[in-house]
């Protein structure tokens, strides 16, 4: 059955209505959901502690790739001193925060729907609100800020093992002279630089985690709906992510 | 137990036999369906509510409707004197606070364990000490016999047990109302049989009123004071469990005496058999 254009435009004006108001009753109890920490607390250690091992193999292989093809440019203009340059920028700047989000989207973002969809296929989410406590601050809110608080974490991470890798093929194995290596990053890169990584990292994490309790709380209760929502988490996030990307890196660009 | 006092919808006490909740002239539908057409209930305070009917005609959504999950699209329910339709968020929070609900599945929260669940409603809303949460989080489990099972995950618990921990938890704030959606669904004998005394126990115990949603006939007649048959949308009948077993309506007959045959369809409308299958040979 094909959608015509009509309905399809009315069901995304919804779905962004839907999820701006949702946006704005999770925000509305983030400082009461302070109120336990313990819930927040745990949401990290969710959301980004069992996400390093995967971001943290991610991040290395990146780098490595990142040494070797960035060596295999660079040496062609005679500036192969200028690897840790490359891979710096690169990582803070884009790889670490974007990839990051994607691996983000891909573990914690499936994880956070299908935990919330199967809370609320099994009633656990009804049986709060009859035991009157609100799933949105109990439930929503610890893992939305848990997310938010995770992303920026394992952003830093995956860029700081990505440049390791990079560091490990340009110099061991490259033959790039370490003290040009280091010291040019350390001469190029900037605050700027840093803060464009964590401003992307946040944003990602916001629209990451927002998408992935989003889908979750408003999924169909079967087990075709979590599943269904728990695509919809990844699709969504990935496109969001990227699209982002862009906006942001044209913004920073405009800036300088 | 009649002589305990429970509170109306100002915070007075009202007399002993008051409706606690009174649905009158409910109509609903979901998706265009007629779920009600008319509906007429009532809880009484101190007393076992039995709400009975077949399956699919709304029993579950009777009690969404008491609770404030559903609004109906005409008709009136309240609870303890006060329209839940008309309540607020708040209003309606403060109003679930003196029930208890205890779901179909229990509804047991899946990455806590029993201690935590039955301790959830009290760390949610007082501040009570530890030590005090754990005393009542022990007592309440002790009376559904599950005290030894304080530290077990809701996934190594049976479907009997599971509805046991559930109980405990709807009972932890001490609620003047307590509902019971299906709760010999799946049940072994055993089980069933220690649920029913448990609600009957509970009720006269606490003096509390109590609301079973159910289908289980027998179990029901041996708890319930007052009963309500369902079909069609409407109450097809009402009175004590005895009192429904020697009607001589229909739908109370084949209710009762799980007929096949009678007002209650068995088969859903389909063309006819014999043909049906004779064109899948042509």
């Amino acid at each position: 059955m094909s959608a015509n254009p009509e309905s399809l435009a009315v069901n995304w004006v919804r779905r962004v209505g839907g999820m701006t108001l949702f946006f704005l009753q999770v925000c509305a109890r983030l400082v009461p959901s302070f109120a336990r920490p313990g819930l927040i607390v745990r949401q990290i250690y969710n959301a980004g502690a069992r996400s390093l091992v995967i971001v943290m193999l991610s991040g290395l292989f990146v780098g490595m790739v990142l040494g070797l093809l960035g060596f295999d440019t660079l040496q062609r203009f005679g500036s192969e001193d200028s690897l840790g340059v490359l891979a710096a920028l690169g990582m803070l700047k884009v790889l670490g925060p974007v990839l990051t989000a994607l691996l983000f989207a891909g573990r914690a973002g499936t994880s956070l729907t299908s935990e919330i969809g199967l809370m609320k296929s099994t009633d656990q989410l009804t049986a709060m609100q009859m035991m009157a406590v609100d799933p949105l601050r109990h439930v929503i809110a610890p893992r939305f800020l848990g997310g938010i608080l995770a992303m920026p974490l394992l952003a830093a991470t995956f860029s700081v093992i990505g440049l390791f890798g990079a560091q490990l093929i340009g110099v061991q194995q490259m033959g790039v002279d370490v003290g040009a290596f280091w010291s040019q990053t350390q001469n190029a890169v900037d605050l700027r630089d840093v803060t464009e990584g964590i401003v992307k990292s946040v944003v990602f994490g916001v629209a990451c985690s927002l998408i992935a309790v989003y889908e979750g709380y408003n999924c169909e209760p079967t087990p075709e709906g979590v599943g269904l929502a728990t695509t919809r988490t990844v699709v969504s996030s990935s496109v969001m992510v990227l699209l982002l990307n862009y906006l942001l890196t044209a913004a920073f660009l405009t800036k300088s | 137990m009649s002589d305990l006092e429970t509170k109306n919808a100002n915070g007075s006490p009202a007399p002993a036999g008051d409706a606690v909740i009174e649905v009158r002239d409910v109509h609903y539908s979901i998706g265009g369906r007629k779920i009600f057409d008319g509906i007429d209930v009532t809880a009484r305070r101190g007393r076992i509510t039995a709400f009975m009917g077949p399956s699919g005609t709304g029993k579950t959504t009777l009690l969404r409707l008491i609770t404030g999950q559903s609004t109906p699209e005409s008709g009136s329910v309240k609870a303890w004197g006060q329209e839940v339709a008309r309540m607020s968020g708040k209003e309606l929070f403060a109003l679930r606070r003196r029930m208890g609900m205890l779901f179909q599945n229990g509804a047991l929260l899946t990455d806590e364990d029993v201690y935590e669940n039955v301790a959830f409603p009290l760390r949610a809303h007082t501040k009570l000490p530890e030590p005090l949460v754990r005393q009542l989080v022990l007592t309440k489990l002790h009376a559904v016999g599950l005290r030894g099972a304080a530290r077990l995950m809701p996934a190594e618990l049976s479907g009997g047990m599971a509805r046991r921990v559930a109980l405990a938890r709807a009972i932890v704030m001490d609620p003047e109302l307590l509902i019971y959606d299906e709760p010999f669904v799946g049940l072994d004998p055993i089980s069933m049989g220690v649920i029913c005394r448990l609600i009957k126990q509970l009720n006269d115990a606490l003096g509390i009123t109590s609301i079973v949603v159910s289908h289980d006939v027998h179990e029901l007649a041996t708890i319930a004071d007052d009963s309500f048959l369902l079909s069609g949308g409407k109450v097809v009948a009402r009175g004590t469990p005895a009192e429904l077993h020697k009607s001589d309506l229909p739908e109370v007959r084949q209710f009762m005496g799980g007929l096949a045959d009678g007002p209650v369809a068995f088969h859903y409308p389909a063309p006819d058999y014999a043909q049906d299958l004779l064109e899948g040979q042509s």
